[in-house]
């Protein structure tokens, strides 16, 4: 019996860089009972225009995805960024829109990044399948932040059989990603994302886990120029078991 | 102080390979965070005290015109006189005034952020004025002839070794490297400067309007003898400091303390209340306080009035991995790290420093610790619109943002180029998976290679699938 209709607003890093994810997420939600649809229309959230004060371009996208997505029940995305940019700040940036500063409240209420969907709405308390490895789990700043997701994706990965997680020291520190900031200021990006990497390495994991593509293709990166061992996957892949496709930026098994 | 906020680019790649800040920077991450998180933990209602810190400082915003008459009003009766300055000039002609008519050639000047923006201690060498600085942390950078690049830790930038050759170069002693005996070089030539001033210059933490007093806190007990030896007080601070009551005083500090340092309360806190009266045993003959504006009383209302609450505790700072990673100087003006990114263009204009409110990968932890609950990032982003809408970012950045955008409301346009690009993305990864170079992302590849795309997008791999 179906639970209710989620469309999946499956990000644009994800739909262009990482398919893998998007079938992850979408095998999760159809095995957690709900009806999943992927609105093909579907592109960017907007953020790197809002975060980079292109406010009109921002509410533009931000109209687009709410007409796109509010016919359904809930709106669930594997990144903590986009759907606190959906949830968080589409209310505000639409505000002052008498058109539309209603339907963005009611649309913010449905929006979910995915892990914490399972948790908190659709009350998944552990999922089965089993990986035996030592992971290291990377709290993504919007999802820790804007959106309170902390204990969600360690409580699911710890119900998996033979898996260890274990804690990095900064793990309330950002991985110097911040969207079009890696660009901007790539040096001090990069003696970020150097930091985050040596804490990766010297955690001991085989696995580094995050809930955001975009610390994921970042610290990914720069562990593979390190020529570090520990393979990168978003948390998706390995609470759906699914990971046929090879690690982001190679390597591994 | 030149805004040099614009060179912030340079200044930072500078920073980042100057091993000596380095290790500057690294202790102080240790320090200030982990002190911090000790005092919090401590407090179990610390979330409370700061909406309560909070809503204290949005009270006084909301009603600074009638708290800066009752703090004039009762300063003025306690005896000590105020004076209102629009802009930084009018701040520095009002000291040199007052200086001027009561003699002085020599003071004794104990922290005063606004002292610094007004550029302050620029305008007493020109009038060949001897200041002597009394915090320790600002009479080492005196020394050294820097900026403070920290808002209570002025000198954090600077490693022990590098303060031994100054003070030994300074002193005429034999360097010394035991921090006890450097303090006490110090010391001796503080002591010598207080018995000597003719006046002294101090900031104010706060002002209460009940009372008309002036809150110092430090932690050397420096700005109490700045303020209580020489027969002329003047307290440099800025208009919006005012709390209502000398409860909501100790509230605030309460927050101060623990944000800044970790500890419960400052060493030492002090509540002035007017100048030396018949029956004082000691205290300035007279005392007077300028109040700077600068640019302030055009943030009430705006979007940015929130800023405003700042009680400089330095916090955000402290936990900005921008700042930790590049230190205060390369911010280019008196304000640094995230409070500085939001402040520095309200008073010095966005023109000349919208590189700061860039700096920042929003990822919010500034936020979070802020005693008084400011958005900083959200200020931030207040001020990347008013850039955008002047056009100040490099066009190049710009016109591809609009692109961007553009091409994402288009969404047939846009699967067609984007599914073509990342085919060609997968296929330069080749076996690896990886490109360690590409054309125009040398921003992304110097430091990292780029985890090649899998191929296919998501849709249209759905739709094969379906």
């Amino acid at each position: 019996m179906s639970r209710g209709r989620v469309g999946l607003f499956a990000t644009c890093l994800v739909d262009l860089w990482r398919p893998s994810v998007g079938f992850a997420a979408l095998e999760l939600l159809e095995r957690a009972g709900y009806v999943v649809e992927v609105p093909r229309a579907q592109t960017c959230c907007g953020q790197p225009a809002y975060n980079s004060g292109d406010a009109a371009d921002a509410a533009e996208l931000a109209r687009r995805t709410i007409a796109l997505f509010e016919p359904f029940d809930w709106v669930v995305a594997p990144s903590g960024s986009c759907a606190g940019m959906l949830r968080v700040h589409y209310p505000r940036l639409l505000a002052a829109d008498p058109a539309w500063a209603e339907r963005a409240r009611t649309f913010a209420g449905k929006v979910h990044e995915l892990v914490s969907f399972l948790v908190r709405v659709a009350g998944v308390e552990r999922l089965e399948g089993q990986l035996r490895r030592r992971v290291a789990y990377h709290d993504s700043c919007s999802g820790l932040r804007e959106l309170g997701i902390r204990e969600e994706p360690r409580q699911l990965l710890c119900s998996l059989e033979g898996l260890e997680l274990v804690e990095l020291p900064g793990r309330d520190e950002c991985c110097g990603f911040g969207g079009t900031f890696c660009v901007k200021y790539p040096e001090i990006s990069a003696r970020m994302v150097d930091d985050k990497a040596a804490e990766v390495e010297a955690s001991g994991a085989e696995l580094l886990l995050a809930g955001d593509l975009g610390c994921l293709l970042n610290i990914a990166g720069r562990l593979r120029r390190r020529g570090s061992r520990v393979d990168v996957r978003h948390v998706a892949e390995v609470l759906a078991g699914r990971l046929e496709a090879p690690p982001i930026g190679g390597e591994g098994a | 102080m030149e805004v040099a906020s614009l060179a912030f680019h340079q200044a930072a790649r500078r920073a980042l390979a100057d091993a000596e800040l380095q290790r500057a920077l690294a202790r102080l991450r240790q320090n200030f965070q982990s002190r911090r998180a000790q005092a919090v933990a401590a407090l179990p209602e610390f979330e409370a005290l700061r909406r309560a810190g909070e809503a204290i400082r949005d009270h006084v915003l909301q009603h600074l015109d009638h708290y800066l008459e009752r703090f004039v009003e009762r300063a003025q009766a306690a005896g000590a006189k105020v004076h209102i300055a629009a802009t930084a000039g009018e701040a520095r002609r009002l000291v040199l005034e007052l200086l001027q008519a009561h003699g002085v050639r020599r003071v004794t000047k104990s922290k005063s952020m606004v002292a610094e923006e007004v550029a302050l201690a620029e305008a007493l060498e020109a009038a060949g004025i001897r200041r002597v600085e009394t915090d320790l942390g600002e009479y080492i950078i005196q020394l050294a002839n820097e900026p403070p690049s920290h808002l209570i830790g002025p000198a954090v930038h600077m490693t022990e070794e590098r303060i031994a050759r100054l003070f030994a170069a300074a002193h005429g002693e034999p360097e010394e490297h035991d921090p006890k005996r450097l303090v006490a070089q110090a010391r001796r030539v503080l002591r010598q400067a207080y018995l000597e001033a003719e006046a002294g210059i101090t900031g104010a933490n706060f002002l209460v309007a009940e009372t008309g007093s002036v809150i110092t806190v430090t932690n050397e007990g420096n700005a109490e003898l700045t303020q209580g030896l020489p027969p002329l007080h003047i307290v440099v601070t800025s208009i919006e400091k005012l709390v209502p009551t000398m409860e909501h005083a100790f509230t605030l500090l309460r927050l101060l303390a623990r944000s800044a340092t970790g500890q419960e309360f400052a060493t030492y806190t002090t509540v002035l209340t007017g100048p030396r009266r018949a029956d004082d045993r000691d205290g300035p003959e007279a005392m007077h306080i300028v109040l700077v504006d600068n640019g302030r009383s055009a943030m009430l209302g705006s979007r940015l009035q929130p800023m405003l609450r700042c009680i400089r505790c330095s916090a955000c700072m402290n936990h900005c991995p921008v700042y930790l990673a590049v230190g205060g100087h390369a911010y280019g003006w008196t304000y640094v790290g995230p409070m500085g990114a939001v402040l520095t263009p309200a008073l010095a204009g966005i023109d000349r420093t919208y590189p700061l409110p860039e700096a920042s990968t929003f990822c919010g932890r500034c936020a979070d610790v802020c005693p008084v609950r400011i958005p900083l990032p959200d200020l931030m982003r207040v001020w990347r619109e008013e850039a955008f809408r002047r056009r100040l970012a490099p066009l190049h950045q710009r016109a591809g943002l609009r692109l961007w955008a553009w091409l994402a409301r288009h969404p047939r346009l846009y699967r067609r180029l984007f599914g073509l690009g990342v085919r060609l993305l997968a296929a330069l990864g080749g076996r690896r998976r990886r490109l360690r170079r590409l054309p125009l992302a040398g921003g992304w590849t110097r430091a990292r290679d780029l985890p090649a795309p899998e191929g296919p997008t998501f849709l249209a791999s759905l739709e094969r699938r379906r």
